[in-house]
């Protein structure tokens, strides 16, 4: 997902008696659907976990921004214009609460956007992906929204309260989102010939790739289990996938496009869409850093940063001269 | 020039400013100073588009009412060439650096929030309503640019170097913005439009304070470019244009 492939730091799951009193009455709470809030005592580990989730999750809506805004300038009449910038402005808004949110757990925003800066920490696969057309733009919105919906969803009720609080802020807009990227995808496909082929271009180059975003397959997701027995993940990977693929195919049809999966069909017995095999070498290859974008949105996110940085110098040293003034005539 | 197309032209420079700044805008986006900033400068930009697509609306009734039929909006936006646009040469400056984008901000704000409010109590009730809507909005962009010159005239060693080099660059923009044609003294004789000259007292006045606040020297009204609202523009426009209309000029039949 946003959060891909959340370290956990443990290797194996623990059973109670391998617990202290402290985690098993935590363990309890959590088992009860108690929220944990900011002061509550919680173990170094899920606290550590919970950071780079909300994190990896925080960089993604900031670095989502990209792909579309490449896209602003040339959006095709005044009424996407406004649309698509109102849609990458939530994404920052989306941002803004997740950095909050991991604030809570002790850490700083400027140190996370260092550790992003620095290459140490992650964010969704997805945006390191291209877009090349305007439908992409469309094809984002219901397809890499429309699973960050499918995931984030379950997260509304996971244990941490503010992560959960600021999961239910950002789904009623992502879903909207997904209703204007799938109205882009409908005028394209209903379009001139060659809005159509640029509606299949961009579902084939962006099905496989949503595919990925919800992770590893479960039997290789080491910390699943952990995450899970936290309530920080409530659904596996496989389970929001088939979920996502059962939901999306009928849109595509609907809409006259072709899912570009030979193996794709109805299987009647399980009640669910069957798929073909996701090419993970290079699902692991984009992390690695070598997908199309890495490179472009790590360079392009840096240099904001560089180049804002008299900005925000100025403006603490504003606040400063503004508070000594203060100070001086109290 | 019958008083409908004077209004026609009024209303694409209108127009026109909000598309062309909302457009420099966009190229900020996902690039600002801080994320905060970046949500702030891309609010602006959607009002100001928002402000654009009401003006091309009232303008296509209009030009209907010369022609029998108007233009919609997408048509104003995506199908002239660089000598129609009717905006002011400061809007479609580049962006340079966040101190160049904030002083062309606020140059413009600082006039657009005068104008907005004069054009509320316009004879032209459609003019008026959009006008009166547009202005809180205006408001608070003039609110926000201030502060920001404040912030960094009134900053750093650097930042007031490169906010007082911001504004010292567009200084020379600004003579157009009080600049009165024949068919605008008319619709403001009219009390449609608002008489542009009677502005400049009233911006001269804010634009002062705002910079004496920011310790940056007001520059001297020097030689002062013109052309914009005449359709001789800066080479900046036609560069501006050819982004932004691609799509639908590449795609001539396509609706999207
Ligand atoms: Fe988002
Ligand atoms: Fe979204």
């Amino acid at each position: 997902m946003y959060a891909q492939m959340v370290d956990t730091g443990l290797r194996k799951l623990r059973d109670a008696a391998e617990l202290s009193p402290e985690e098993r009455a935590f363990q309890a709470r959590i088992d009860a659907d108690v929220k944990v809030e900011p002061k509550d005592w919680m173990p170094e580990a899920y606290r550590r976990t919970l950071v780079r989730q909300i994190q990896q999750h925080a960089h993604s809506e900031i670095v989502g921004m990209l792909p579309e805004g490449n896209w602003v300038t040339r959006a095709p009449s005044l009424k996407r214009k406004a649309i698509l910038m109102a849609k990458i402005q939530d994404e920052g808004g989306h941002g803004l609460y997740l950095y909050s949110a991991a604030e809570t757990l002790g850490v700083s925003r400027d140190d996370l956007i260092a550790d992003l800066h620095a290459g140490k920490v992650k964010y969704s696969s997805i945006f390191n992906y291209p877009t090349l057309n305007w439908a992409d733009i469309g094809a984002i919105g219901w397809l890499v929204d429309g699973a960050a919906i499918m995931n984030q969803i379950p997260l509304c009720r996971c244990s941490y309260g503010p992560y959960a609080r600021a999961m239910v802020r950002i789904c009623k807009e992502e879903s909207f989102h997904q209703r204007q990227g799938f109205d882009i995808m409908i005028a394209m496909a209903q379009g001139t010939a060659e809005q159509k082929a640029m509606a299949q271009d961009a579902l084939d180059r962006w099905w496989w790739p949503s595919l990925m975003m919800f992770g590893p397959p479960d039997a290789d997701s080491v910390h699943s289990a952990q995450s899970m027995q936290w309530k920080v993940k409530l659904l596996s990977n496989d389970e929001l996938r088939q979920r996502f693929v059962d939901q999306t195919v009928p849109q595509a049809e609907y809409l006259g496009l072709a899912v570009p999966d030979a193996d794709l069909k109805w299987n009647a017995e399980r009640g669910h869409y069957d798929f073909g095999a996701i090419d993970w070498s290079e699902f692991h290859a984009v992390l690695k850093g070598n997908g199309p974008c890495n490179r472009d949105r790590l360079r392009t996110r840096v240099k904001a940063w560089e180049d804002g940085e008299w900005v925000r110098e100025a403006a603490v040293a504003h606040a400063d001269k503004r508070a000594a003034r203060a100070a001086r005539a109290a | 020039m019958t008083s409908d197309a004077a209004l026609l032209d009024y209303l694409l420079r209108l127009a026109d400013n909000g598309l062309v700044l909302a457009q420099r805008l966009g190229e900020w986006v996902g690039k600002g100073p801080v994320i905060e900033e970046d949500i702030a400068s891309t609010n602006v930009g959607l009002d100001l588009l928002g402000q654009a697509r009401l003006w091309y609306a009232y303008a296509g009734e209009v030009e209907a009412r010369i022609k029998g039929t108007g233009r919609d909006e997408d048509v104003f936006a995506f199908r002239r060439d660089a000598h129609e646009f009717r905006n002011l040469l400061l809007v479609e400056q580049p962006n340079g650096h966040y101190g160049d984008t904030i002083a062309r901000g606020f140059l413009f704000d600082q006039w657009h929030v005068l104008l907005l409010r004069a054009l509320a109590g316009s004879t032209d009730d459609r003019v008026a309503a959009i006008a009166a809507k547009a202005a809180k909005e205006a408001t608070y962009h003039a609110e926000r640019s201030a502060d920001w010159v404040v912030r960094l005239g009134d900053g750093t060693g650097l930042s007031h170097e490169r906010m007082q080099q911001a504004i010292d660059g567009l200084w020379m923009y600004t003579g157009e913005m009080f600049a009165v044609d024949a068919g605008e003294e008319a619709l403001a004789a009219a009390g449609i439009a608002a008489d542009a000259r009677a502005l400049k007292d009233p911006w001269d006045a804010a634009v002062g304070a705002v910079l004496a606040e920011a310790t940056l020297e007001r520059p001297a009204d020097g030689w002062m470019q013109s052309g914009g609202r005449t359709g001789r523009h800066s080479e900046h426009l036609g560069h501006l244009l050819a982004t932004m209309q691609f799509l639908p000029r590449a795609y001539p039949d396509a609706k999207w």
